[in-house]
């Protein structure tokens, strides 16, 4: 029986593996996690076959995480993705935890090398819980999502993180005599994970979740060394290579290290940039901007959290396809950390059926953005912020960004004149070719497509 | 030996992972990011096994286990198919 059970377990790790390969490419992420799913369920099979299980409970466990994990996925909105994510990665860190905890519960004298694991289960699993539900509770707006900083936050958590690590030498040392101590290990790192995450701003929660994704793989993959079992490794590790990779590229987009995020506090860093904006803002009125609109043969609309929180995707669509049979070519150009996760727009986009074809990404549309007549500005701020390539002091230098300021017209459209999650000022609003759209997103795309509709009824 | 075993599969496994995910369009970056967070739910299987102990406290961790492990594998699989469900062809019919 052991045989049958490892080999699953084989099958398994490959289900996972190509599974995750097919997630990499649009055609086939569909079924990628789907056979992903196959090999999640080939291994649970399999392990139930272990014999000894208190199967009763098995089942209560199953039943009631099944349900609650079902129902959320069924109700939650696509604009609520990023806190649902957020969500289940925290669910998945505490049960390494637990599982890490458990197997010392059932094993008070583990070997040094399984001491080792369970620290690390028990450490990375918790900081991923307590990480993930202060992420969750940001981007739920239960808490600000402005950075919470205190005097002398570094050397608490250099504090905090020090002692965990000597108590983890100790347990490991003598594990069978010091129980307390692994009690105290989880405690402070519960209490990390809060410390970790309350200090980042809002915008750069997009990194926190490919981060701390990041670690429920390790923890997952902890916690496979604990109970010596392949699949948990190679599954925990794949996770925790995926999650890496996608941290590095979101802070790649927006020309920071790592290090940077998690210690900074962006936003709470009160260097505003000290370049004179020179210009006026000059407002427009939704009719005029259809004049523009409608005389535009190509026109750019790009989103930002703004446009998630407006729900204004479907109302984008309508619109754009309005000024597709107006003759006009049309994209959506999507920074890589738009929104409050990696890839938030692009969600959005797709549940308003706008085909992925049409989505670009800044390189794309950067060098030839002069021949653009109009770029639509929907909620967006940071990513379109001409400071980052202008101001060497503005807190957003470097950073890679969409040059809307280069194309003929760009609309803004904003809520009233306040400056965006960073806290930084906007050049853009000033520039000569800028027109500020004030209102509702929603409400200002809707009403530039009614006049679109009036015409043609008109015609 | 078992120990440095693991070891070899899981130094391999970094190797594959970074591989495998090294180069991904952005418009799937969340799909990616929410069907590996339900991958990561495999601790469910360390917590099936862990309702073998016998003692009051040590099941009752071991379910929990199995309950949050479920949420994450259950949730994360549906959210992601959900998702994956929207991203259509431009092809105009």
């Amino acid at each position: 029986m052991t045989t049958v059970i490892n080999l699953s377990y084989i099958v398994a790790s490959i289900l996972f593996i190509f599974g995750l390969q097919m997630l990499g490419r649009v055609e086939t992420a569909r079924r990628g996690n789907m056979i992903s799913a196959v090999g999640m369920l080939l291994a649970i099979i399999a392990t139930l076959l272990l014999g000894g299980l208190d199967y009763i409970w098995i089942i209560v466990g199953l039943v009631v995480g099944g349900a609650i994990g079902w129902w959320t996925a069924a109700v939650v909105k696509m604009t609520q993705m990023p806190e649902m994510v957020a969500l289940f990665n925290g669910s998945g860190g505490l049960a390494s935890m637990l599982v890490g905890w458990a197997e010392y519960i059932h094993q008070p004298n583990p070997g040094v090398v399984t001491s080792i694991a369970i620290f690390f289960a028990v450490l990375v699993g918790a900081v991923a819980f307590t990480g993930s539900m202060v992420a969750w509770a940001k981007l739920a707006e239960r808490m600000t999502g402005k950075p919470i900083q205190f005097k002398g936050q570094q050397p608490v958590n250099a504090l905090i993180v020090g002692s965990s690590l000597v108590l983890g030498v100790i347990f490991i040392i003598t594990p069978a005599t010091t129980y307390p101590l692994l009690l105290i290990v989880i405690l402070l790192s519960l209490f990390l994970g809060v410390l970790a995450v309350i200090p980042i701003g809002g915008a750069d929660m997009p990194i926190v979740i490919s981060l701390m994704n990041s670690y429920s793989g390790v923890a997952a993959l902890a916690a496979g060394f604990v109970i010596q079992n392949n699949v948990l490794i190679v599954a925990g590790t794949l996770v925790g290579a995926s999650g890496l990779i996608l941290t590095n590229i979101m802070c790649k987009a927006m020309n920071r290290s790592l290090a940077n995020v998690l210690f900074s506090g962006f936003g709470a860093v009160t260097t505003a940039g000290t370049m004179k904006v020179e210009g006026e803002v000059k407002p427009i009125t939704a009719e005029d901007a259809y004049y523009i609109l409608e005389a535009a043969s190509s026109v750019i609309f790009v989103p930002g959290y703004g446009m998630a929180v407006a729900q204004a995707q479907h109302a984008v669509k309508e619109l754009a396809d309005l000024l597709e049979k107006n003759g006009a070519e049309v994209r959506y150009v999507i920074h890589p950390v738009a929104g409050r996760m990696p890839g938030h727009m692009n969600v959005l986009l797709a549940e308003a059926n706008v085909p992925y074809e049409q989505l670009v990404e800044p390189d794309d549309v950067n060098p030839t953005m002069e021949m653009v007549d109009v770029a639509v500005v929907i909620g967006a701020n940071d990513v379109v912020n001409p400071a980052a390539r202008e101001d060497e002091s503005s807190p957003l230098y470097g950073m890679p960004i969409i040059n809307v300021d280069h194309a003929r017209t760009a609309f803004v459209l904003k809520r009233s004149m306040n400056p965006g999650f960073s806290g930084v000022d906007n050049p853009l609003f000033f520039k000569p070719n800028t027109r500020m759209l004030f209102g509702d997103a929603k409400t200002s795309i809707s009403t530039l497509a009614s006049e679109f509709k009036e015409a043609a009824a008109a015609a | 030996m078992t120990m440095l075993l693991l070891l070899f599969i899981f130094v391999l496994s970094v190797f594959l992972g970074l591989e495998l995910i090294g180069k991904v369009p952005s418009q799937l970056h969340t799909p990616l990011m929410s069907g590996s967070n339900a991958i990561s739910g495999i601790s469910i299987v360390g917590a099936l096994a862990a309702t073998a102990i016998h003692g009051t406290f040590g099941t009752v961790l071991a379910v929990l286990a199995v309950a949050f492990a479920t949420i994450n594998v259950v949730g994360g699989y549906l959210v992601t198919d959900r998702m994956l469900a929207m991203f259509k062809t431009g092809k105009k019919d």
